[in-house]
């Protein structure tokens, strides 16, 4: 039975619960902020049908009808040309590297015979690592082709256009012929798993200190900023090291997922990256004041992590602005290593430049930590 | 080397317009025991603190131990050690694995055989494997001290290092800081609301509202108060504290168990008040004032009551 004090005792709780409420401005504004920074990046960012993906031409000549084929690719709303040259070597190198979507390949003699009629072929190379990424080009590349042959091919050559293509359209899906998106998928979890795990781990690695009160205690014993971080951040490296092992092995036994390139280059990979994550949330918990702030700007961290890394979405489909917050992000470029070692088997030189973008952001972070580290109680 | 162990001038920490401590001097010689009162939210803690560099004073000066506070507080932190007021160490950490961390910090030589030396000493050696958030109040206190002193400071700063202990442990544990202080030489400055343990200091500071209002030994503070004190004992006590209450003469009336403390700088009119009081079943007696009466004189005198319940 409801006794008659209950309203009275549930308001005396509501209006507890609400001056509480607005005392923690933190989490005041992180219930605004959370739906803002989602509804943006659902809404803006995020794109499923991704377009202007990068593009790279090889054409070994450049007869007009080349010419219309290169104007009608880079008119279409697909496929940007981003490089143009004649070396089709160096087009494996941008695809492996995740600089280009596509190498377009128009080889030599093409020209002669589309009028000769013995449907030349044209090849374009898909990086299908994300198979989501190719499928929409790939689907409208013959389509976008054909019309922009449409005005050349008049007069003597107006017998070509009825019917069949005058060209066979090669494509090669690369990386993932067969279009599995957990070869996609899974090496992209190792990166996201380790983003969330490790930095909610060491985000309350100060705070906690400051919450039981021992934070007192370790500022009056002789213990540098720079040797509490490394000491707090140490332990889980080797967390890292086990989520990573339980991971991989996953991925090989689970989902069969290829292992194409070289363990060591994902080793140094993995490490850059462990660590970024680690000085990211060692970081948080010298700003934060609470445990629970440290949590909540976690969250706020994890999501702009998993949503503009191209993780869940292609990065290259994203809007200029959102892939620039996403070139900031460490697994943005962890999600090139890993994929580029599992699944492209790259060279330490294609993977040089995100390698050093997470050990930038690395030095960056652990700056602020250092900067932002309470020497004293004030 | 500074004669002084703490040797500050004008220290002052504003929390925004608040002034927590203002304008404190303090010159403590090596070797010495002292004792700091105040009540609670007059500024012990916070004035401890910027003396060992964990607070950075708004305004002020000094050194302690020879090394300025302002600038070497790394230093100052490799010789002093400090017990807070709450208990600081790791709950969820065995009290061996308390020691060791501190140990290891310090970077003494032969971590388990001091470890175990003090574990000895604290009389903890069969408990070392629990967790030092299981221990009582007293043996935390306890634990605390020894992980403080255990790479052999230069000044102890133990701020109310009794509160919520009993009697007997509180007995106990002024043994130990006497003992450590004798035998290595070491300074102490000890903040306390208890009258006995301030009669055991050398030197006694008090403050009130985040001023130092006096210090010297217990004979000079209670001298200096200019206090005279007539005690009321028996059965018609309680009545009279009512009826006393602004009289003329009567600066402070202090229950001391079931007998009454009143308290005035004249005396003349402290007699008379007492005289007219006169009751058959109230017998009174002039005595000599204690430590108490003079403190609690001097927070009537500081003003307004601005006690923090911390
Ligand atoms: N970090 C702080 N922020 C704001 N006010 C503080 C802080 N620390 C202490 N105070 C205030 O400063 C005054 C002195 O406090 P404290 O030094 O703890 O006194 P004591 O130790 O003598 O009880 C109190 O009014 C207290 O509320
Ligand atoms: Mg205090």
């Amino acid at each position: 039975m409801i006794g008659s004090g209950f309203s009275g005792r549930v308001l005396a709780i509501f209006i507890k619960e609400f001056a509480q409420m607005r005392r923690d401005r933190f989490t005041f504004a992180l219930m605004l902020g959370v739906p803002i920074l989602q509804l943006v990046l659902f809404g803006y960012a995020i794109n499923t049908n991704p377009k202007h993906l990068p593009t790279a031409v090889y054409a070994a000549e450049s007869t007009p009808i080349v010419r219309s084929l290169l104007k009608g690719l880079e008119n279409s709303d697909y496929f940007d040309l981003v490089e143009q040259g004649n070396d089709p070597r160096q087009g494996q190198h941008l695809l492996a590297r995740g600089d280009v979507a596509f190498v377009v390949t128009i080889p030599p003699g093409f020209t002669a015979d589309l009028i000769a009629a013995r449907r030349p072929q044209l090849l374009v190379e898909a990086d299908a690592t994300d198979p989501s990424v190719a499928a929409n080009a790939l689907g409208q590349a013959d389509a976008i082709f054909a019309s922009a042959l449409r005005h050349d091919l008049k007069g003597p050559l107006a017998g070509l256009r009825p019917g069949q293509q005058p060209f066979e359209l090669v494509v090669h899906r690369k990386f993932n012929p067969e279009g599995i998106t957990q070869y996609n998928i899974v090496p992209g979890l190792l990166g996201v798993i380790l983003t969330l795990t490790l930095v909610m781990i060491t985000g309350i690695a100060m705070t906690r200190e400051a919450e039981r009160g021992t934070m007192e205690n370790l500022l009056a014993m002789p213990a540098r900023p720079f040797e509490v971080m490394v000491g707090k951040i140490a332990p889980y490296l080797v967390v890292g090291a086990v989520q990573t092992l339980v991971i991989l092995i996953a991925a090989r036994f689970l989902f069969a997922v290829p292992f194409a390139g070289n363990m060591a280059l994902l080793m140094l990979g993995l490490v850059i990256f462990v660590i970024a994550n680690l000085a990211v949330g060692f970081t948080f918990s010298t700003i934060a004041a609470t445990q629970m702030q440290a949590m909540q700007m976690t969250v706020f961290f994890f999501l702009p992590s998993i949503l503009l890394s191209g993780f869940m979405f292609p990065f290259r489909g994203m809007p200029g602005w959102a892939q620039v917050i996403g070139e900031v992000l460490p697994l943005t470029h962890f999600l090139r290593v890993v994929r580029g070692v599992m699944l492209k088997g790259v060279s330490i030189g294609d993977i040089v430049y995100p390698l050093l973008a997470m050990t930038l952001f690395t030095t960056v972070v652990c700056t602020i930590a250092m900067l932002r580290y309470r020497r004293t109680l004030d | 080397m500074s004669e002084f162990a703490i040797d500050v001038k004008g220290l002052t920490k504003a929390f925004g317009d608040k002034l927590a401590v203002n304008g404190v001097d303090l010159a403590m010689p090596r070797g010495q025991v002292w004792g700091f009162l105040g009540p609670n939210g007059s500024g012990k803690t916070t004035t401890i603190r910027m003396i060992c560099g964990l607070l950075r004073p708004t305004a002020g000066s000094g050194s302690c131990l020879g090394f300025d506070i302002l600038t070497e507080a790394d230093k100052i932190k490799l010789r002093a050690g400090y017990m807070t007021q709450k208990f600081s160490f790791w709950t969820d950490l065995t009290i061996r694995e308390n020691l060791e961390f501190v140990a290891r910090l310090y970077q003494l030589g032969d971590l388990a055989g001091t470890v175990d030396t003090t574990l000895d000493e604290l009389g903890l050696a069969s408990r070392q494997h629990q967790l030092a958030g299981n221990l009582s109040g007293g043996w935390k206190q306890r634990l605390a001290l020894a992980a403080v002193t255990m790479h052999e400071p230069e000044l102890l700063l133990l701020d109310e290092p009794t509160a919520g202990v009993d009697p007997q442990a509180r007995r106990d544990f002024w043994d130990e800081i006497h003992r450590i202080t004798s035998e290595r030489g070491v300074t102490a400055l000890v903040s306390t609301h208890y009258m006995d343990e301030a009669e055991r200091c050398d030197h006694i500071v008090y403050l009130a509202n985040g001023e130092l209002v006096t210090q010297g030994t217990a004979r000079d503070i209670v001298a200096r108060s200019g206090l005279v004190t007539f005690r009321a004992e028996g059965k018609g006590v309680r009545a009279l504290s009512a009826e006393l209450e602004g009289r003329p003469g009567i600066e402070h009336i202090a229950y001391f168990g079931s007998a009454l403390h009143v308290s005035g700088t004249q005396r003349v009119l402290i007699e008379s008040a007492v005289t007219q009081a006169a009751a058959p079943d109230v017998e009174w007696q002039e005595v000599r004032p204690t430590l108490e009466d003079a403190f609690i004189a001097m927070t009537h005198e500081a003003g307004v009551d601005e006690r923090q319940h911390a």
